[in-house]
């Protein structure tokens, strides 16, 4: 009975974050995007960039409220269905939530209003200070929920009293070792999910003939953000890896299926296929190349690790999912490095907006930035387990009272509204995409700003 | 000792809850009038009356249990637990009415009714959940060593019932002086006349909730009716009654007045609800061992308190500024150009 509590307690945790976490990341893109394309237009008045302001800021509406309440929920889960953590933890994580809430939601909710609905209320100036103060917003958020994150993986700044954490530092608790790493990891890969989308949208109406200045600024940006960020992106994950390596051991055994040394200077290999057992602590089909685990891992020819098989059984976090969701995600990222490197020589060549089967590549790779993310949650996520704060508290001890009845109430009312509702909303975000920039230009809300159009003008 | 850090948070969380309620309450109530209006012109000017502000209202709400947390996280634990299924109800209407805002705005012709729909019911299932929540709470929770301690169905009660509808009719009577304060012509007309109704059930519910409290604890009998105690707080159901009266006469004629005394009246009702529970910050249960928990017991240590404190107090004058700033650029009447594309 318990551990079916604990099941579907942790099922509709990883349900409602995994549901959560695409909308902020689109938002932590599109916000800062459309603070580019605001400052664009003030600098250089041309209308191409008030036109894809006007075009991605309805999008970002919808993402940002359906981010918003799915935010919600989170912020009580940790008390309705956690509160072991938070009564062992909430000293730490409740203050970096308050301090995201002060600066960020907030100030993200105050500015969100006006540059929605203010075009004909505010000036110019005032519109893109807006702008900037909510996707500021969205930065600071990200920092301040990756700060506490980052703790329950790599706690520091603490002691423990009486089985409560005390915090003792505040600069060690809010940097901790991880946390320069995972913000960093993290940032790009909202912003490359953006990228992506925003490609994956003008190549999609390249494909179907709609050619216009709009679609192409809109290709040539996403492009070019692929071309300098996933190589960005690739570094930074490597140093995570490497950081993780030194502080969750266990983790980075899991995510390269590498149970034990097989003997001496022979190195780790970098599997690139292989089915990790985790009763016969051994990975089937292991196909791989030699000494590259080595080499990327220890920046030596020779260099090992511990393996799986090392730590005690119950501290294993499930080799099998973290190995796999960790290939998805490193796939999904050599497959954004090609766009990039083949989208930059088509510009070059000057065929970006002819090459068709580069477009349907572009198309193909839209929600890829997505799945990535969400594929690298999962690794890091499941790669903690079975520690909810690691090396402190297990995930089993931090689990509220519940029976299995009333988890099972709340998860399928959670299933039906998330699938419904979300569901809905993600269809008319696609469906907004799809009718692109050049469509009904005219009865966007900005246009208040202009002399009223008569009814006729108007339009469909 | 120094500076009591936790009856400041104390504070700092109720005032918090109040602006969250009196904020979020309006335009919960606009989605709870919904049905009284015809015609999506009406409809398109409800919803541009709050679409700017109604993410910032929420936002209190997200204060509200963060601070919680940082403040007291042994509250934060054992009352979110004990008050599970009507927080999950809670925020499923909060979804609900969250992305009609948008989707309705984007929605087909055809379908647009739905999102009108899921608008109402949204703001029916989190007010009245609210109200459940708060009335449970009121009633106590069971926690023995310092975990929730009843069954999942505790929060069942008549008086929790009864809160849901009370705190219901109470939101939609603040939306209906917002909507008087940012309409005109057919629409206001209909608001004003909603208006008495819903006043009557207000005074109603606090009259009952005023009686059935000290009834059923005496501890907050003795709270409001021991002799020192009784003469400091006297003004306070005077002044609500007042207030009342106040309303009742700018019902027909005021723009800004009803509004304004709708959240004096709420605000005098949510300080005496304060009263009633300080210091518990998880009130006893009735006919219960160990009784309830006051803020001090609940303390996280002085060093979260205290790191938190510092920048709430920086920070939230500062939010209160740019918040009255964004209300004050969509000020005045809504027209229908106001409305979303």
């Amino acid at each position: 009975m318990q551990e079916t509590a604990l099941l579907l307690a942790r099922i509709q945790f990883g349900f409602t974050v995994s549901f959560h976490i695409i909308f902020p990341a689109i938002t932590i893109g599109l916000a800062s995007y459309l603070a580019v394309l605001e400052g664009c237009w003030l600098r250089s008045r041309n209308p191409v960039f008030k036109q894809l302001y006007q075009f991605w800021s309805r999008i970002f509406a919808l993402n940002f409220g359906m981010g918003v309440v799915s935010g919600l929920v989170m912020a009580y889960e940790f008390g309705t269905n956690w509160s072991g953590f938070s009564a062992f933890a909430g000293s730490i994580t409740g203050p970096l939530l308050t301090y995201e809430v002060l600066t960020a939601f907030f100030l993200e909710a105050g500015f969100l209003g006006v540059m929605l609905f203010g075009w004909s209320k505010v000036g110019e100036k005032l519109h893109f200070f807006a702008t900037l103060m909510v996707a500021i917003g969205t930065l600071i958020s990200a920092t301040w929920i990756l700060a506490s994150n980052s703790w329950m993986q790599t706690p520091a700044g603490y002691e423990i009293v009486d089985g409560k954490v005390i915090p003792t530092d505040w600069l060690a608790i809010i940097f901790n070792p991880s946390f320069p790493y995972r913000l960093v990891h993290m940032g790009l890969a909202a912003f490359l999910s953006t990228a992506l989308m925003v490609g994956a949208s003008a190549a999609w109406h390249l494909l179907k003939g709609r050619d216009s200045a709009a679609i192409r600024t809109m290709l040539m940006m996403a492009i070019g953000m692929l071309m300098v960020v996933t190589p960005l992106q690739i570094i930074a994950g490597d140093a995570h890896g490497i950081n993780t390596l030194e502080h969750q051991p266990a983790k980075v055994a899991a995510m390269e299926g590498h149970w034990r040394n097989e003997s001496a200077g022979e190195g780790v290999p970098l599997l690139l296929f292989g089915w990790p057992d985790n009763e016969a602590e051994t990975t089937h089909f292991a196909f791989g190349i030699p000494h590259l685990g080595s080499l990327i891992l220890t920046h030596s020819w020779d260099g090992t690790f511990k393996g799986l098989s090392e730590f005690p059984a119950d501290e294993r976090p499930n080799a099998t999912a973290v190995f796999w969701s960790f290939r998805v995600m490193v796939g999904l990222g050599t497959l954004m490095l090609l766009l990039g490197v083949w989208g930059v020589w088509a510009w070059w060549r000057r065929t970006l907006f002819s090459n068709r089967r580069l477009l349907r590549f572009a198309l193909l790779m839209g929600p890829t930035g997505l799945i990535a993310l969400l594929a690298g949650w999962f690794t890091t996520e499941l790669g903690r387990q079975p520690w909810v704060v690691y090396g402190l508290l297990k995930t089993a001890d931090a689990a509220s009272p519940h029976q299995a009845l009333e988890l099972t109430i709340s998860l399928v009312l959670f299933v039906i509204v998330y699938g419904l509702i979300f569901g809905t909303g993600i269809r008319y975000m696609l469906r907004l995409i799809a009718q692109g920039p050049d469509h009904n230009i005219e009865t966007t809300l900005s246009t208040v700003r202009q002399a009223p159009l008569s009814n006729t003008e108007q339009g469909e | 000792m120094g500076i009591d850090t936790a009856a400041i948070w104390a504070v700092i969380i109720l005032v918090g809850v109040m602006l969250y309620v009196i904020a979020d309450g309006f335009d919960l109530g606009v989605g709870l009038l919904f049905p009284f209006v015809n015609g999506e012109k009406d409809r398109d000017r409800m919803m541009a009356s709050v679409a700017p502000i109604w993410d910032g209202n929420e936002t209190w709400l997200v204060l509200g249990g963060a601070a919680l947390m940082a403040a007291f996280p042994l509250a934060y634990a054992v009352v979110l637990s004990a008050l599970y299924l009507p927080i999950v109800f809670m925020l499923i209407g909060l979804i609900l009415r969250g992305v009609a805002f948008e989707a309705r705005a984007k929605s087909s012709d055809a379908s647009r009714h739905l999102w009108n729909k899921a608008f109402f019911a949204g703001s029916l299932l989190a007010s009245f959940s609210q109200g459940v929540t708060l009335g449970s709470y009121l009633n106590g929770i069971r926690v023995v060593d310092g975990q929730f301690a009843g069954t999942a169905w505790d929060w069942i009660s008549p008086f929790s019932l009864f809160c849901g509808v009370a705190l219901s009719a109470t939101y939609a009577l603040l939306g209906s002086t917002w909507l008087i304060m940012k309409t005109d012509g057919l629409l206001q007309s209909l608001m004003r006349r909603l208006t008495y109704p819903l006043v009557i059930m207000l005074l109603v519910f606090m009259l009952v909730v005023s009686i059935w409290t000290p009834l059923g604890h005496p501890a907050i009998a003795e709270r409001w009716f021991s002799l020192p105690n009784l003469y400091w707080l006297a003004p306070l159901p005077i002044v609500t009654l007042l207030a009342c009266v106040w309303l009742l006469c700018s019902v027909k004629q005021g723009e800004a007045t009803p509004f304004l005394m709708t959240l004096v009246v709420v605000m005098l009702g949510f300080i005496g609800l304060g009263i009633s529970l300080w210091p518990n910050v998880i009130p006893p249960a009735l006919n219960f061992w160990p009784p309830g928990i006051d803020i001090w017991e609940a303390s996280s240590p002085v060093a979260s308190q205290g790191f938190a404190l510092v920048g709430a107090l920086v920070i939230i004058p500062i939010i209160l500024m740019y918040s009255a700033w964004s209300y004050y650029v969509f000020r005045g009447k809504v027209s229908a150009e106001d409305a979303y594309h």
